[in-house]
């Protein structure tokens, strides 16, 4: 099979030289990072059994086919329903065996979740993430408190590992994000408040008996802690928050009026694909648009058209997000996440395309009403 | 930078905040833009929601009387005033521009929203009656001072709570009504209006604060469907307008006073189904058409009592299906309009997809339908004038009331006519916002007063829609927001 011919570079449409050459350098990258985990995933002495069995279903050679990005399209798109349930070791690379692994989960509130596998790329990821915080607000070897979702998920785990890596101990507060979604489904909406000061209270009485600078949570968690105590004047410095509901709104009602003086830093994470940073802040510019992009090469957005995956929206425009993962320990081509945003140029520190005002995917069925008021 | 669409900012107690998301509202008609709306997120409201017991502190500095007094003024402005469209927005509109925006984002024809105003308009300047009707003749002095003397006795009452949330609907402007209240009770409101009808709920409190009510006791969130728990939750005592299956987790709290489908009826008594019915033809037609059939106060079931021999509702339902037929869909600015229009025509389209699909079910029959091809015209539910969608009134006669379509309600004239043994009709109707029992027979009006399912009885042949707003329904707003509580003084 030859090369595929679109080639989604966005070096033609970049204005400034600098950003321009750091973008042809990250895509030279991107496609000799594609080349070497397609070799590892493909090839029968270190290649996962998931994937080496279903190499016999293609009509291409991803050993000789697969010579950058763009050629993943061969692949056509992963399905993340291939992830639940087991065996879970088909996942494993034999190039990996004897390695610990961890299982983590997605999913789950009603059926079999989505398991994936890792051995240490969540410490890879966050160790990256780590390096891109400020040691003003983020202070090295201050505490940290996580309170987001514990359990089966890499969370729990990763932001511990991230607060080691920064030379600080993590406190953590037990959440089980299936039973809140559980509730909210069931519209049991007391007891949704009940849990959440449960969770809150504990998150208390940690921040009143320690010395935490950092903090970990989610938008709607951030939002009832700060509706409890004002977080800066207990010494919060840095604050990291993940969750596709947060938006530009979010992101200015946390910086003016929830955490003002605190470092805000969105970050948009999941189990599939590693930890997105967000562009910074710049108060002088004043634009609260969340930015993220993906952790090159080990994973990639593309913002594609809805109607069609394989083509890329211009920038600005709305697409569906597509994301690849290319660690060793896990190949995830073209997966079509539930979300949309808008394509986003690359920038100086992340010469790479990035999704900008990440939703939930808009196409919904047509709600027919019945009963009126 | 300038923007030539009108904008509708959140209100934080009263403040006007303008959020990064705005909603475009549209013109059914065209599509063309006619507003922007921002956006508020969970996280502002229940911020927001912090800071009650000072909105209820203002409110509480100032007497009953004077807040009617302010609510008289606001009544008079809302009906002729050239308001801000939000405090200190440049925009001002008239009523006249009030009913063209309503219009060209609701869909609903200029007459009937004209008509909706003018019922707002008289509670508002008549709150008097309705507050004597909420509170039964309670001397709202009262309120004032938390405790006061009426016909010998000592009376206090107990606040609930320090606000009052309310999720509104887009169907019809008159709910607004049901709300208003709440203000001279001395209770903040906390309001996320309709995604495409805010024009009613802004223009009421824009009226409210040109009249000197304080800012702080209004709030108005819009956005998205997110802020119903927060609102919900977070107001000690709320109302919350929407269809069955968004209210129904919230039935039951007791916090929540939830606006469902009415599933109002008609009733009628033996003697009157068997053969008197034709006289009240025109009131029952115009129990399912008024309005354009798309308050909870419409009739959506016809029920005749049988003897078991007799069946007459197919009769009635015919004679109601001719009558209707006048009921055609025309522009929106026709002065004879009636119907209105949907802002999504898929949305039209998928309503009646659904009647016809109960319509599989065998033993019921679409009268309506089969009225108009008698009289030549065509047989299609669904209609198109002025550039706009409409469903047709639809009149359905069931067999058997436990065919679906017998527990259906949309958001258009849709009734369906059945006939019920005498013996069990009671037990079968079900959930009745309002129930208009027309008979003679007194046995028969005996059982109506004891039936468990009527929340609003009329006895005699009064047209559904008639309410009397000082004989509260669906839950009374007073009761919703205050307790009497035993208190003694010592002498």
């Amino acid at each position: 099979m030859p090369m595929t011919e679109t080639q989604s570079t966005p070096a033609a449409t970049l204005q400034d030289p600098e950003l321009q050459r750091r973008a042809d350098a990250a895509r030279e990258q991107l496609d000799a990072h594609v080349r070497q985990i397609v070799a590892w995933h493909f090839h029968p002495d270190t290649g996962c059994p998931f994937w080496l069995e279903k190499s016999q279903e293609f009509d291409f050679d991803p050993l000789q086919d697969i010579r950058g990005f763009d050629d993943l399209k061969l692949f056509g798109h992963f399905q993340d329903e291939w992830l639940r349930g087991g065996p879970v070791r088909r996942w494993l690379p034999k190039g990996l065996e004897g390695e610990p692994v961890y299982v983590f989960e997605t999913g789950g509130t009603t059926g079999i979740p989505k398991s994936r596998i890792n051995c240490h790329d969540f410490e890879v990821d966050y160790e990256q993430f780590a390096d891109t915080l400020d040691d003003q607000t983020f202070p090295r070897g201050s505490d940290w408190l996580m309170l987001g979702p514990t359990g089966p998920r890499r969370l729990r785990l990763a932001i511990e590992h991230l607060a080691q890596y920064r030379g600080g101990i993590s406190f953590h507060v037990d959440l089980d994000p299936r039973w809140v979604t559980g509730l909210v489904k069931a519209q049991r909406w007391d007891e949704l408040e009940a849990y959440k000061e449960h969770v809150t209270g504990q998150a208390l009485k940690i921040l009143r008996a320690h010395e935490i600078r950092c903090i970990f949570t989610t938008p709607k968690l951030l939002e009832h802690l700060a509706s409890k105590i004002d977080l800066v004047k207990y010494g919060i410095s840095g604050i990291f928050c993940g969750g596709t509901e947060m938006n530009a709104d979010f992101h200015r009602f946390a910086r003016e009026e929830l955490v003002p003086g605190a470092d805000f830093r969105p970050v948009y994470g999941n189990t599939l694909m590693g930890l997105a940073r967000a562009k910074p802040f710049d108060p002088a510019e004043g634009d609260y648009t969340i930015s993220y992009y993906a952790p090159a090469p080990r994973a990639m957005f593309e913002i594609v058209d809805p109607d069609d995956l394989d083509q890329t929206v211009g920038y600005g425009e709305t697409g569906r997000v597509l994301l690849t993962t290319l660690t060793r320990e896990f190949f995830m081509p073209r997966f079509a996440e539930r979300d949309e945003g808008e394509r986003a140029l690359p920038t100086l520190d992340t010469p790479w395309d990035g999704v900008s005002n990440l939703r939930l995917f808009s196409r919904f069925a047509k709600k027919v009403a019945v009963g009126v008021y | 930078m300038p923007n030539a669409l009108p904008q509708l900012p959140v209100l934080r107690l009263g403040k006007p905040y303008f959020s990064l998301e705005r909603r475009t509202l549209t013109d059914v008609r065209t599509g063309a833009p006619v507003a922007e709306m921002s956006q508020a997120i969970p996280g502002l409201v229940s911020r927001d929601l912090g800071r009650a017991a000072e909105r209820r502190r203002i409110l509480d500095a100032i007497p009953v009387a004077q807040l009617i007094e302010i609510c008289h003024r606001a009544g008079e402005l809302f009906g002729t005033g050239e308001l801000p469209l939000f405090p200190g927005s440049d925009v001002r509109f008239g009523p006249d521009d009030y009913l063209q925006h309503l219009t060209a984002t609701t869909g609903m024809p200029l007459a009937l929203g004209r008509a909706n105003l003018d019922k707002i308009v008289h509670v508002m300047t008549g709150i008097e009656g309705v507050l004597d009707g909420l509170t039964r003749g309670l001397d709202l002095s009262v309120l004032d001072g938390g405790w006061g003397e009426q016909h010998g006795r000592k009376l206090s009452y107990q606040r609930l709570t320090d606000d009052l949330g309310a999720i509104l609907p887009n169907n019809s402007p008159g709910v607004h009504n049901l709300w208003i209240p709440a203000f001279p009770l001395k209770v903040p409101l906390v309001l996320r209006p309709g995604s495409s009808e805010p024009w009613s709920p802004y223009r009421i409190v824009s009226a409210f604060l040109e009249a000197g009510a304080p800012p702080e006791a209004f709030s108005l969130y819009p956005g998205a469907h997110s802020l119903v728990p927060p609102i919900l939750v977070g107001t000690g005592r709320s109302m919350f307008f929407g269809d069955a299956s968004t209210v129904a987790g919230w039935r039951g709290t007791g916090k929540v006073q939830v606006h469902g489908p009415g599933w109002s009826k008609v009733i009628l008594g033996p003697d009157v189904a068997s053969d008197n019915w034709r006289q009240h033809v025109p009131m029952l037609a115009d129990s399912v058409a008024r309005n354009g059939g798309r308050s909870c106060i419409n009739c959506s079931g016809v029920w005749a009592a049988s003897d078991g021999q007799t069946a007459s509702a197919r009769a009635i339902g015919e004679a109601m299906a001719r009558e209707l037929l006048s009921l055609e869909a025309r522009a929106l600015d026709h002065p004879e309009a009636g119907l209105a229009a949907f802002p999504d025509p898929e949305v039209a389209r998928a309503i009646s997809d659904l009647v016809d699909s109960h319509l599989a079910t065998p033993g019921a029959v679409d009268l309506s339908m089969e009225a108009r091809i008698a009289a030549g015209k065509s047989p299609s539910r669904v209609a198109e004038a002025g550039g706009c969608t409409f469903l047709l009134p639809t009149v359905i006669h069931a067999e058997d009331p436990d065919h679906p379509l017998v527990a259906c309600e949309f958001i258009f004239p849709f009734v369906t006519v059945v006939d019920c043994p005498t013996e069990v009709l009671f037990e079968q109707i079900g959930e009745t916002l309002i129930g208009s029992v027309v008979s003679d027979d007194e046995e028969f009006l005996r059982r109506a007063l004891d039936c468990r399912h009527i929340d609003r009885l009329n006895l005699g042949a009064m047209a559904t829609y008639r309410i009397s707003w000082d004989q509260p329904h669906e839950g009374n707003l007073f009761d919703h927001l205050y307790q009497q509580r035993a208190f003694q003084l010592a002498s």
